[in-house]
This record gives C-alpha cells, sequence and structure tokens, in this order.
C-alpha cells in the first residue's frame, strides 16, 4: 500500500513536471505528427523522374518516338541533349543528369531486328535471343537504386512504336501478385516502421534523460534519503511516458489511415497490446542508459547512439533479409527490430500474436530483465 | 547508553589517495545540535553522507538511532531527515506540491499529511506563497521549504549540510531560532558549517581539518581548553598619526615581524588592532611581547573566540589570516 503511494506520488510530480515543460510536453505531439508527414511523403523507393539526357545518333523519326515511350513510363524524364558520347559522359560526371539513352546510328535496322524477333517468339525462340538491344543506357551506376530503375526499363514493350498493335510482349516467366500493397506504396511499409522509430528516439530519451536530470539538479540526493524502493522510482519514471507513448501511437496510427490510406488490417487491441510492449521496452532501455550516464549531454549522446541502429538495422529502411549475418545478430539485440517486424505483421498483414511469439517474447523478456537490471544498478548510494 | 544517538569508531572515507575522512570518533547525545566546522573540503559533507547511509565508509563502524550502517540503512529512513547542501527539491514544483509530494513518499495519510503542511506553513512562514514555484523562491524562502520538507515525517535525528550558506544574516538568525525550537522538541540535529557564530551557538561541536578532527567539545570547553592567550595590540601610535602614515602599514609590519616567534601562533588585523594568540607556554603573554616591541604600546588581553580556537587548533590560518 505504501509502495503503491509512493509510485502514485512520483507519477503525480513526473506529469507536472512534464506538463509544465511546455517544449517537450509540445514536441510529444509535433514529433509524431511532422514526422510522420514528412518521411510518409518524402521516403519513397519508387524511382521517378530521373533526369536524363539524350544522344540521338539514328537521325530518323524513330528517335524521337523511342525517347517518348521511355518518358511515357515516367521513370526518366529527358532533360538535355548531347551532340556525342563524351559531351554526355561529362554531363554525368557533372551531376547534371543520371542517365544518358544513347541511340544509334544503324537505330532503325535494329528495331526491325526486334520487331521480327517479338512476332516470330514462342515459334523461334534463338533468333530472338540473338536480336542486337535497340539502344543504350549510360547510367550513374553510384546508386543501386537508381541503375534497378534503369535496369527496369530493358523489358519494355516497345510495341507503341510501331503504328500496328503488335501482339503483346514476350511471355512472362513469372506472375507477381504483391500481397498487402497492391499499389506498391512506400507509405504503406514506411509508416508501420515510423511508429517504431518514433517511439525509440521520444521514449528512449525521455526516461534516459529525466533520471539524470534528477542527479544533476541534486534531487537524487534527497530522494535515496527517503524510503523510496529503487523499483518504485523506476516504475514512477515509466509509467507516465507509457501514456505519452499511446498518445503518439494514435497520431500516428491515426495519420497513416486517413493521410497515406494505410490499411490497418489487424485488430486496434492487438495493435495497442504490441507497441505497449515496445513502449515499455523502449522505455527501459531509457532507464538502463540513465543508469550509467552522469549528465543529461552523455544521456542524449547514448540515446543516438542506439538511435541510429534503429533506424538502419531494424528493417525500417531495408529489408533485414538483406544484411550479412553479423550486422543481423546487431539487429536482433534491438528492440526497434522485434517491433517493426511485429507491427508491420499485425497492421499489414494481420498477424495475430500467435505469428509473432518469438518478438513478443523477446520484448516481454527484455522489458523485464531490463527494469530488474536498471533498479539493482540504481543502488541507493552515492558510492 | 541510550541518549547517544550517532557513535562512530575510526569512521574514514577515503577517495582513491585522498583521506576525505580519517578515523572520525563521534558520540552524538540525544536532543543536541551537534555541528561540523571547518574549511570547504575538510570532511564535512562526506561525514554527514556517510551517517546518512548513502556513502560507506572505508573503515570504522558506524551507529545511528541504535542501526548499524551501511546495513540497515533502509530502517533509518522514515527516523531521519536530511538537508542537502544544494537545494534538492524540485524547482519546477510549487511550494504546495514539493511538500505534498515529499509527504505522499514518506507515507503520510492525506488528513494527516494536510494538517501537517499546514502546520509546517504557520512555522517558516510559507503559506503566502505555497502556489509559488520553488525555482523562483529567495534564499531564505528555499531554505525554509527545505527545512520544511525534511522535517515533514517529524524524524527523530536531523542532518543539515552548510544550511546557511545562501542565507542572509537576518534569516540566519530566524533559522537557529528554528533550530532551537526542533532542539527543544527532543530532536537531534547535525549540522555542517563554516561559520563562526553559528557554531558558537551548537551545544557540542567537532572541528575537522583533513578529514580530522582537530577539536571536540563544547564551545565553552573549547574556548577553556585552548592552551592559548589572546592579546590584542593597539596600532597606529600618535606620531605615525600625526605623520598621516596610515596605522595599516605599520600593523602589517608588526604582524610579520610577530609570526616569526615560535609562541605566536597567529597574528590578525581587526580594524586598528591586532590580534595575536600567543601559546599558553608562555607565563605574561603581554610583557613578553612588549619587551618584543621598538617602541610602547597599549595591550591588552582578550576573552577568547571560537575563531582563535579554529585557528590555534589547525593552525592553518598561520600567516594567511
Amino acid at each position: 500500500m505504501g509502495s503503491l503511494n509512493r509510485i502514485i506520488a512520483l507519477l503525480v510530480k513526473e506529469l507536472k513536471q512534464l506538463s509544465r515543460d511546455r517544449v517537450t510536453f509540445g514536441m510529444i505531439v509535433v514529433i509524431p505528427l511532422v514526422q510522420l508527414l514528412l518521411f510518409g511523403y518524402a521516403i519513397n523507393t519508387d524511382v521517378r523522374h530521373l533526369p536524363a539526357g539524350l544522344v540521338d545518333h539514328s537521325g530518323s523519326s524513330y528517335g524521337r518516338n523511342l525517347a517518348q515511350t521511355v518518358e511515357a513510363t515516367q521513370v526518366v524524364t529527358f532533360v538535355a541533349r548531347y551532340d556525342n558520347v563524351y559531351e554526355a559522359e561529362q554531363a554525368i560526371t557533372r551531376g547534371d543528369v543520371r542517365a544518358v539513352m544513347v541511340v544509334p546510328r544503324d537505330f532503325s535496322s535494329r528495331l526491325v531486328e526486334y520487331s521480327s524477333a517479338q512476332n516470330s517468339s514462342g515459334i523461334s525462340q534463338p533468333e530472338a535471343l540473338l536480336a542486337r538491344p535497340v539502344a543504350q543506357w549510360l547510367v550513374d551506376g553510384s546508386d543501386t537504386l537508381i541503375t534497378a530503375a534503369v535496369n527496369g526499363l530493358r523489358s519494355m514493350p516497345l510495341n507503341e512504336l510501331f503504328e500496328q498493335s503488335a501482339p503483346t510482349s514476350a511471355p512472362q516467366v513469372f506472375a507477381v501478385l504483391p500481397y498487402f500493397n497492391p499499389e506498391q506504396r512506400s507509405v504503406v511499409n514506411t509508416a508501420p516502421g515510423l511508429l517504431a522509430i518514433i517511439l525509440t528516439m521520444t521514449m528512449v530519451m525521455f526516461t534516459a534523460t529525466s533520471l539524470v536530470r534528477e542527479r544533476e539538479q541534486g534531487n537524487i540526493e534527497f530522494l535515496i534519503t527517503t524510503p523510496v524502493h529503487p523499483m518504485e522510482l523506476m516504475l514512477g519514471k515509466i509509467v507516465p511516458y507509457v501514456f505519452v507513448g499511446l498518445v503518439q501511437t494514435c497520431i500516428v496510427l491515426a495519420l497513416s489511415y486517413w493521410v497515406f490510406s494505410v490499411p490497418i488490417n489487424g485488430g486496434l487491441g492487438t495493435v495497442f497490446a504490441v507497441t505497449l510492449l515496445f513502449i515499455m521496452a523502449s522505455l527501459v532501455l531509457g532507464l538502463l542508459i540513465s543508469t550509467r550516464a552522469q549528465t543529461q549531454m552523455q544521456a542524449m549522446q547514448m540515446t543516438f547512439f542506439l538511435l541510429l541502429p534503429s533506424i538502419l538495422l531494424s528493417g525500417f529502411m531495408f529489408p533485414y533479409e538483406g544484411m550479412p549475418r553479423a550486422a543481423q545478430w546487431i539487429a536482433e539485440a534491438l528492440p526497434a527490430t522485434h517491433f517493426v517486424r511485429t507491427i508491420r505483421g499485425v497492421v499489414l498483414r494481420d498477424a495475430g500474436l500467435l505469428d509473432l511469439t518469438f518478438d513478443i517474447v523477446w520484448l516481454s523478456a527484455f522489458a523485464l530483465i531490463g527494469m530488474v537490471i536498471a533498479a539493482l544498478r540504481f543502488k541507493k548510494r552515492l558510492d | 547508553m541510550n541518549d547517544i544517538v550517532i557513535e562512530t569508531r575510526g569512521m574514514s572515507r577515503h577517495f582513491g589517495d585522498l583521506k576525505a575522512v580519517d578515523q572520525l570518533d563521534l558520540s552524538i547525545t540525544k536532543g543536541s545540535i551537534y555541528g561540523f566546522l571547518g574549511p570547504n573540503g575538510c570532511g564535512k559533507s562526506t561525514s554527514i553522507r556517510m551517517l546518512t547511509g548513502l556513502l560507506s565508509p572505508t573503515e570504522g563502524d558506524i551507529r545511528v538511532l541504535g542501526e548499524t550502517l551501511p546495513k540497515n540503512a533502509d530502517k533509518l529512513r522514515q527516523r531521519i531527515g536530511y538537508m542537502t547542501q544544494k537545494f534538492s527539491l524540485y524547482q519546477d514544483l510549487s511550494i504546495e506540491e514539493n511538500l505534498q509530494f515529499v509527504g505522499r513518499i514518506y507515507n503520510l495519510s492525506a488528513k494527516h499529511l494536510k494538517r501537517r503542511i499546514d502546520e509546517l506553513y504557520s512555522l517558516y512562514d510559507l503559506r503566502e506563497r505555497r502556489k509559488q514555484f520553488a525555482g523562483t523562491l529567495s534564499g531564505g524562502q528555499r531554505q525554509r521549504l527545505a527545512l520544511a520538507a525534511a522535517t515533514l515525517h517529524d524524524p527523530d535525528l536531523l542532518f543539515l549540510d552548510e544550511p546557511t550558506s545562501a542565507v542572509d544574516p537576518e534569516n540566519r538568525r530566524e533559522f537557529w531560532e528554528r533550530l532551537f525550537d526542533l532542539c527543544g522538541e527532543g530532536k537531534t540535529i547535525l549540522v555542517s558549517t563554516h561559520y563562526m557564530d553559528e557554531a558558537e551557538r551548537c551545544h557540542g561541536l567537532a572541528i575537522l581539518e583533513n578529514g580530522a578532527k582537530r577539536a571536540d567539545g563544547s564551545p565553552q570547553e573549547l574556548m577553556a581548553q585552548m592552551g592559548v592567550n589572546v592579546v590584542e595590540i593597539e596600532g597606529g601610535t600618535v606620531g605615525a598619526a600625526a605623520r598621516g602614515a596610515s596605522g595599516g602599514e605599520d600593523l602589517r609590519q608588526l604582524k610579520s615581524q610577530l609570526l616569526q616567534l615560535p609562541a605566536v601562533l597567529s597574528a590578525a588585523q581587526l580594524g586598528t588592532r591586532l590580534r595575536v594568540l600567543v601559546s599558553s607556554d608562555i607565563d605574561a603573554p603581554r610583557s613578553y611581547l612588549q619587551q618584543l616591541l621598538p617602541q610602547q604600546r597599549s595591550m591588552e588581553l582578550a576573552r577568547p573566540s571560537l575563531e582563535d580556537v579554529f585557528v590555534s587548533c589547525t593552525g592553518g590560518r598561520r600567516g594567511i589570516a
């Protein structure tokens, strides 16, 4: 009973202090709001409208037609013409354009070859394979995403070039059916991931700095002469921010749903249950930092030390499966990785708690063990 | 004996090579105000932190209110109050909120807490400012709030670490009135200070220097046992004043002259006089000094003050003051 009273006293005090710190209080709402809007629009892995150059040696209207057909894909926009390949290469070096399409002198004859190969496809495959490419792309290959986008043009159909409506392009080897995100919009994958990043940032920072602030301002020396138990202190620090985290979760989910039309396929109860787990784990992580850091500056630095891998390795930015084994191990140690997996599973795939047992158990264990370690590390001593 | 509230034997605390507190023996009786007197860095705060269970001693035994420290520190929490050197309540909470927070931490019932806070408002003259943030209070108000918070749960033993360092003399006097009230209620108070006038108000006193105890006793005992005679020499001869020379120059010369003597422990200028501490080995200090001086000076024996005690047992001010 006494214990509960003390936790409530700490909790009330923490909320009062938080509500008086106008800037921090404002950031609770502003951070998820602005970041989701910003990144929801900004982060886009579909490459569109790359500035491109054109070198046309064909001397026929076919070259111009080809350029128009390519532009129609929206992958590139031709912004400049160059007389020769040398000039085009320099333009790439200067960064004026990302790619250059070179249409060769014998473009017309190549086109005929291509066309006949197309028409005979299915009957004499070897002939189709022998057909020379009709034109060449020079690409600034430093960014693999851009190269991949231009690579995608390799098999584009050229039917529009021939006035007749030729038979459809070469038959596909595979048919691909994208589940959960049929329109292939990046934001569908980004928005739930952003919830993980925003919560990591705010939750870890709140608890990391709040206990250190008490140390810096000398409050700790008084607190530890009172009958407060370390575990009570830890809980009093965590519980207020759980509410803060849930408010942020509501903001992110509401914006995702109404502004970006991200479907929330899982039940809201499940969504909040797993998010609550992650909030606890992040707050505990912050507490662990605060038992180590001596100043708020140190606490901030440690928070950022954790934030970057949480953004880059958690699967938020790049697929987890594509990373080398060692990086995967590091990612596994971050609560954000488990949550990115869980929240995408629940929100996008309507996965149930049982489907995500491993990540859920991991997050729960992290929160519990971390809490005990934080309480043990926080000795009621100054030495 | 049950009347001993704090008892230590050989209490020491080392930080690396530094002996912050060295072999301190204390025996403090119930219902007294006991002072730690010493300059900054002499081990006052470290000692208090060990006695409150915040620091473990490197060696030595500590018993506070019958509990062995640091082992049973938790049992002590409800029975001691601690006012830290630096203000340690929340600056962004009001007086009322701070006191309510402290009361709940000490698990006072809502009804009792309300009554107790009301009492403290009257006692420490805080009622009118109860809605004001602690961060905007003056030094004196803040100190009264800190004392109110430290005594909120009615502890038997109170530790005050340099409680008046940020307070004007008027407030200091009032503060000590409150301490004597608390003492009258049977509470024991341990207070650290570097002010002589405050130390003089204590029932018992330990003079600390470099972590070691140089003297222990009541101010009166200490002054009586000092082993030093105090002689005040009048400066500025008539001739010097007529020549327009300041008496100060003359006194400084005299002072450095006297400090050469082994029997002179200290010489300090007080306005136009020089206060000289002469070892009590010298039977007639006035004639002893007179025979050494080139010209006739008026001089008289003075009543020793606590500062003299402090200077004579630390010896730290010789040649500096």
